[in-house]
């Protein structure tokens, strides 16, 4: 049934973040991470263009999370992030849009759908009342993923695909200079990975955004993927998925070939 | 005659005092709810002994003592959360145990554990009138801080890297709560008591949370839950010839019983 919903999914606002330049991009320059006794991330560089979707692969430990943290400031490293917007000007804080892996909260906490996007987007504390343009802006947003009827509904009682949804819609208000996803790991089917993929890549299409996935599933990767980045502490392998996953170092990695479409990744 | 109770100054002043404390606990008492810190505000609870043992030893007025003492013990444990991989019941149970026994041992050297007994139960019909203005001054406060504070610590419930890419500082709120409910535990424990005084934090958020339909009538059905028990539980022990702290802690406990069954029955019929 989220199938169906998919095509009428977006309708793009005046506003994106891009159009299709090809000029901004944003750059991720000699990231290191080090703990006392370990280098977590040792001198990563990455440039994602607009309209391109990034995933990072990597076997469990590679410091997938760990760089996806330092890029929002939340992992001490060292290194820069900058951004240049359409019209070539530097920015050195790119506006970052952030989609959670998995939500272990709270179940029981009593925080609506609407609640979360008052939260986010309004500085009049939700005790106080309400604000009527987060209000607006929540609705416009839910309504690109045909989520507005999930308003009043507790985070605690959707499901993995209505969350996802939520977040993505939530992630995309204001629109970010740069959408960092984590792919979900549970609560979410096959199926609905699919859709998360699919809704990913439609999002790249109709708003130009620049967005780095984090992915464990290597086959949809492949499918949706521009470029595939290929980590274990440091970048070992990154360009186009025919490119990356044939390679020698990409097959040691995951111990099998991973199986590229030829065609423009189009799902099942 | 319902309110013969109130002709006596003590219990007006009792009834005043209730009036601020409460709703100060029910703001307060969601966030510590909502981020799993029932047990940290125990241990703040805890850490007062020591803080006023030292007050008392050092010569300085023990309140102030212990509340700079309870601001610093919640530092240091919201800085070891964020900078530990121990797990934080293990940090809180360390800092709180030797708080208490520190504080034991200070207060009973030289036999002279007896005078800060009261501190353990509290004694609500003790609050002067410089008290309550005390008292209403922490709660402006708080009802201030409370409006910027709120967003950061919510999104951090929800999940913390969220927080960060709203721009949400959650260490930095998370500090600022923290010296709050340390200050407000230890400003009010000489009233409601160590014992007891966690229970006024946690089971009005616990009652509400069951019952609430989203965060802003959770956070005043907390407030009035507070409130209802503080009025009650004073006016019960009126009666009863009990003491007040305890007392209204039972109320409290009444409520969250009632709301969990509330919960169930409205469960079933779905």
């Amino acid at each position: 049934m989220e199938k169906k919903r998919i095509k009428k999914l977006f309708h793009p606002k005046k506003k994106s973040a891009g159009n299709g330049c090809g000029v901004c991009c944003i750059k991720i320059n000699n990231f290191t991470v080090k703990t006392a006794d370990k280098v977590i991330l040792d001198d990563v560089n990455l440039h994602i263009h607009c309209g391109e979707l990034t995933t990072i692969v990597g076997p469990n430990g590679a410091g997938k999370s760990t760089l996806l943290k330092a890029i929002l400031g939340e992992e001490k490293h060292t290194g820069t992030i900058s951004f240049t917007n359409a019209n070539d000007q530097r920015v050195s804080r790119p506006l970052i849009g952030y989609v959670p892996q998995q939500l272990a909260f709270d179940k029981d906490m009593p925080i609506t759908v609407r609640d979360l996007f008052q939260t986010c987007l309004s500085r009049r504390p939700v005790w106080l009342g309400r604000s009527r343009r987060a209000e607006q802006l929540a609705r416009e947003s839910l309504a690109r993923f045909d989520a507005e009827k999930l308003l009043d509904a507790k985070l605690g009682v959707l499901s993995g695909g209505e969350l996802q949804r939520v977040m993505l819609a939530l992630a995309l208000q204001p629109m970010p200079n740069l959408l960092l996803l984590d792919e979900p790991v549970s609560g979410v089917d096959q199926m609905g990975l699919d859709l998360f993929y699919r809704m990913v890549a439609d999002l790249r299409d109709k708003y130009d955004m620049s967005i780095i996935l984090v992915s464990h599933d290597l086959e949809l990767a492949a499918c949706y993927s521009d470029r595939i980045v290929l980590i274990n502490q440091k970048v070992l392998l990154s360009g186009a998925p025919k490119d990356v996953f044939p390679d020698p170092i990409a097959v040691e990695t995951f111990g099998r070939q991973v199986l590229v479409d030829d065609g423009k990744g189009g799902g099942a | 005659m319902m309110l013969d109770w109130l002709t006596y100054d003590f219990m007006q002043n009792a009834l005043i005092a209730v009036l601020l404390i409460t709703p100060l606990f029910g703001l307060i008492g969601t966030m510590v709810v909502n981020q799993r810190m029932a047990f940290f505000s125990d241990s703040l609870g805890h850490s007062t002994f020591t803080g006023i043992a030292i007050g008392t030893l050092a010569g300085i007025a023990p309140i102030p003592a212990a509340a700079i003492f309870a601001v610093i013990f919640a530092w240091l444990i919201t800085w070891m959360k964020y900078n530990s991989r121990v797990s934080m019941d293990t940090i809180i149970g360390i800092f709180s145990s030797t708080a208490v026994a520190l504080g034991i041992v200070i207060m009973s050297h030289g036999g002279s554990f007896g005078k800060f007994t009261s501190y353990l139960i509290g004694d609500l019909l003790s609050v002067t009138e410089s008290d309550l203005i005390a008292i209403g001054i922490v709660l402006v406060v708080t009802a201030v801080m409370w409006v910027f504070l709120f967003h950061p610590l919510l999104m951090a419930s929800v999940n913390p890297l969220l927080a960060r890419s709203r721009g949400a500082r959650a260490l930095e709120a998370e500090m600022v709560f923290a010296s709050l409910v340390a200050v407000v535990v230890t400003l009010s424990v000489q009233w409601v008591g160590i014992l007891i005084i966690n229970s006024m934090l946690v089971l009005p958020a616990a009652a509400a949370r069951s019952v609430a339909s989203d965060i802003r009538s959770y956070q005043w059905l907390t407030v009035l839950f507070a409130m209802i028990s503080g009025t009650a539980g004073l006016v019960i022990s009126y009666y009863a010839d009990t003491a007040p702290g305890a007392t209204m802690v039972l109320v409290a406990a009444v409520i969250f019983f009632v709301t969990i069954v509330v919960r169930f029955c409205s469960r079933t019929k779905l």
